[in-house]
């Protein structure tokens, strides 16, 4: 059996939807036993999402299954103050909580830093929310969109003469729950040598401007405020995303010097327009990139976009597809490299989902299961954890305590 | 002073750009030794890149590098020379994790194979930031951030719903986002890492590609098609049903406004002074408003329209439901909620003076996120570090210069 990495250590886990269930997932496909406290009262709204053959059903979400994969689940009504005391004796024997609820949830609850530090003075208490635990808008609710409206990112995507843009796939969310990951595991590593725990507060505002650094500069160093610029670039052109043969295909392409524009010259069989005086430097063809960009176009309408690769990066251009998410599923290089991976569903059985975005390369994969149906380790929680009886959890389950 | 987490760790460092600095940065910032090890004259490609500090083009005035450096010790190191090699792997038996993001085949050229490098140091924690990892069909392929979003999947879903597909290119997200994605999923990895050492005293070689990274944020349209085995492509007009709420102009910029529930709603309408249109019938449940999208959009537009962002996002908060003004860069920075949590820090720098720079992205109780020094100038640290940690003499340090080894 292979030996994971966060073998031992425990998260009594609430968070739900996105960003939350990220981090969790990390520490989860790492080894750490993370318990998910669900409720029937009020299931994470990615159990809905859809399930195989259009289905929508409690435990065949897609997006739940793959931001929930390796994980177990145990329900308990938090309204009811039984509830609150059984979720107590989980936290006793976990080393990490984590939650992304809107703030003063937790406390509300009964199961806030304060409450809990008093119950367990090592516990780790982790926190995520778009803007923070303290702060004048500590309240505000809000998406990944909202994250990446309020840190200025949405204003730096979109075309120069059009509105600004949300970023695809949630982007704040995921890069939050990436960080929060680092986040915990820097204060189980900190708990290791101190014996201390601690409060952990995350803001996906505070994470995005993170990430955005160049025009957070320019901001703080010379008071510019960045535009959107479409697929433009400081200094390097052709860049852009070009039409390529089918619908909707695209190819984004890069060219950052002299030689890789020689390069890409020769790929084309030294096409006239090329040699144009327009084009003959770096900065002549950020000058004029607005025709280049046309010229380009004209050359890779003619060619699958897996094409232009191909052509591209045997002379040492960067090019690749604008892949949609079918042929990001098919990519062979994906596939060769094993980024899909079979996991194990109590209710679907036996299917392919996307894996971890690393690999350990002296270890094997070990057998990751997708995510846990609502409840399904009620059992393994009270009974084999808590060391209720089977009587008392049958009773709690009819009192929609474990509910 | 409070301790920090990774007081007790030492990373070193040979990468450019953001995808292997960024990592050693997040390490840094909590507390571990991170030697930056850089081109001798030339330095990181970020240096070369702008914004500058008032504009001048200074290898020293780079606003990303003085970002992306904080809290590192910088030395300059020719790995092509094998006295520089041989350096290299003193540094590299002192340490506890090497961070790098070079191509394959350069890391291969200078003979700095985890397998060699495992054999002067066994408990090696060696992380491989690369576009497309160490293996595969496209392991040699060139990228940069553009063509990264995009074969990760994020280009195509950015913004993702489009007017016109065929005359809509797809977009970049604003800034370096693959390169962060890479670099922030290669620290959490790294961390698992030195987990694991904790117990069997081994390290690891983890190769992680960023194509991977950005695809594990497309994680859950993937899944969707891998269970429905179905998809929609980008044209708006595939998305019927969908909802009329987004972003909506104002008289100063955008808002976003997000009222699903009826209650919010109402609410909303109500904000509007209850106008007549929104008195039918067909428009009073959530369920009913999916089919008349375009049709209630273009009536909120035109309130909208006449309204302040920021006061409609207070308003929309106020009644329960998300709200957010879309903020230009200098208003998000100037944003009372960064103010009140202390998030930008301060530091004093040779060639820069004083500079303000992005802070923490996690607040710590016990953490400790700390700007103990700023990122060093080039080659800065070569005494410290070859004098001080290798035992040479500052008469050698002249010739390895003299040579081009440092």
């Amino acid at each position: 059996m292979v030996k994971l990495p966060l073998e031992g250590v425990r998260v009594c886990d609430f968070t739900w939807v996105w960003a939350g269930p990220y981090t969790t997932f990390f520490l989860a496909m790492m080894g750490a036993e993370v318990i998910k406290v669900e409720s029937k009262r009020r299931p994470d709204g990615t159990r809905r999402s859809p399930g195989p053959d259009g289905v929508v059903a409690s435990n065949k979400g897609a997006a739940f299954n793959t931001l929930n994969s390796a994980k177990k689940s145990c329900t308990l009504d938090l309204t009811k103050p039984k509830a609150v005391e059984l979720a107590r004796e989980i936290i006793k024997i976990s080393d990490v909580v984590a939650e992304n609820f809107s703030t003063g949830t937790m406390e509300r609850f009964g199961l806030g830093y304060q409450d809990l530090k008093e119950l367990k003075p090592d516990i780790i208490f982790y926190s995520n929310s778009i803007p923070g635990r303290t702060g004048p808008r500590r309240h505000y609710a809000g998406y990944a969109w909202d994250s990446h409206a309020l840190s200025g990112a949405a204003s730096l995507t979109g075309r120069a003469d059009g509105p600004p843009m949300n970023i695809g796939a949630n982007y704040g969310d995921l890069i939050t729950g990436t960080h929060g990951a680092f986040a915990i595991l820097a204060a189980l590593h900190h708990r290791d040598r101190t014996g201390k725990g601690q409060n952990i507060d995350v803001s996906m505002i505070e994470v995005v401007v993170d990430t955005i650094p160049e025009a957070v500069m320019d901001y703080l160093m010379n008071g510019r405020v960045r535009q959107r610029r479409g697929n433009r670039h400081d200094f390097m052109a052709p860049h852009g995303c070009y039409r390529c043969r089918g619908d909707d295909k695209w190819v984004a392409i890069a060219i950052s010097s002299d030689e890789e524009w020689r390069a890409f010259c020769r790929a084309l069989g030294e096409p006239e327009w090329t040699k144009d005086a327009k084009f003959a430097d770096v900065y002549s063809r950020w000058l004029n990139q607005e025709e280049l960009d046309r010229l380009v176009g004209d050359w890779t309408r003619d060619y699958t976009h897996y094409e232009v690769m191909e052509i591209l990066q045997r002379a040492g251009v960067a090019a690749g597809p604008s892949f949609n998410v079918v042929e990001l599923v098919e990519d062979r290089h994906l596939r060769q490299r094993g980024f899909l991976v079979d996991m194990d569903h109590a209710e679907m059985g036996r299917r392919p989902l996307p894996g971890l975005p690393w690999k350990f390369l002296s270890q094997p994969d070990p057998d990751y299961r997708a995510g846990p149906c609502l409840g399904e380790h009620n059992d393994y929680v009270f009974e084999e954890l808590l060391g209720l009886s089977k009587e008392e959890i049958a009773r709690l389950a009819e009192e929609e305590v474990i509910y | 002073m409070e301790l920090q987490p990774f007081s007790d760790l030492k990373v070193l460092e040979l990468g450019q750009l953001i995808a292997g600095p960024y990592c050693g940065k997040l390490f840094a910032d909590l507390g571990a030794e991170v030697i930056k090890v850089e081109e001798p004259g030339v330095g990181d490609e970020s240096r070369r890149t702008e914004p500058f500090l008032h504009d001048e083009a200074h290898p020293e005035r780079s606003g990303l590098f003085l970002y992306l450096n904080t809290n590192k010790l910088g030395v300059t190191l020719n790995l092509n020379s094998k006295t520089g090699k041989e350096i290299f792997r003193k540094l590299v038996k002192e340490t506890d994790i090497l961070v790098e993001n070079n191509p394959p085949a350069l890391m291969q050229e200078w003979r700095l194979s985890y397998e060699s490098l495992k054999e002067i140091n066994p408990s090696l924690i060696m992380t491989s930031v690369t576009p497309f990892g160490q293996s595969g069909p496209y392991r040699d392929y060139k990228t940069t951030e553009l063509v990264s979003f995009n074969m990760g999947g994020l280009g195509f879903a950015t913004p993702g719903m489009v007017d016109n597909p065929d005359e809509e290119p797809p977009l970049k997200g604003g800034g370096h986002m693959a390169d962060f994605t890479a670099a922030t999923t290669a620290a959490v990895a790294t961390l698992c890492a030195v987990f694991a050492r904790k117990g069997s005293g081994l390290g690891e070689h983890i190769d992680v590609s960023e194509q991977e990274a950005v695809a594990s944020f497309y994680r859950v349209p993937m899944t969707e098609y891998l269970y429905t085995q179905q998809t929609r492509g980008r044209a708006l007009s595939a998305f019927p049903g969908r909802s009329w709420a987004g972003m909506l102009p104002c008289q100063d910029g955008y808002v976003n406004l997000a009222p699903f529930q009826d209650a919010h709603w109402n609410g909303l309408i109500g904000l509007m002074g209850n106008p007549e249109w929104a008195q039918e019938e067909r428009f009073k449940d959530a369920q009913s408003r999916r089919q008349y999208a375009q049709e209630i959009r273009t009536h909120i537009e035109e309130w909208t329209k006449t309204q302040d962002k920021d006061e409609l996002a207070e308003a929309a908060q106020q009644l329960g439901f998300p709200g957010s003004p879309i903020y230009a860069v200098d208003e998000a920075i100037n944003l009372d909620q960064l103010a009140a949590r202390e998030f930008f820090a301060e530091i004093d720098r040779p060639e820069t003076g004083v500079m303000r720079y992005p802070g923490s992205p996690f607040k710590m109780s016990e953490g400790s996120w700390r700007l103990a020094r700023p990122a060093p100038l080039l080659g800065q640290h070569n005494e410290e570090v070859y004098c001080g940690r290798l035992g040479y003499t500052k008469q050698v340090l002249v010739k390895l210069r003299e040579t081009g080894v440092i």
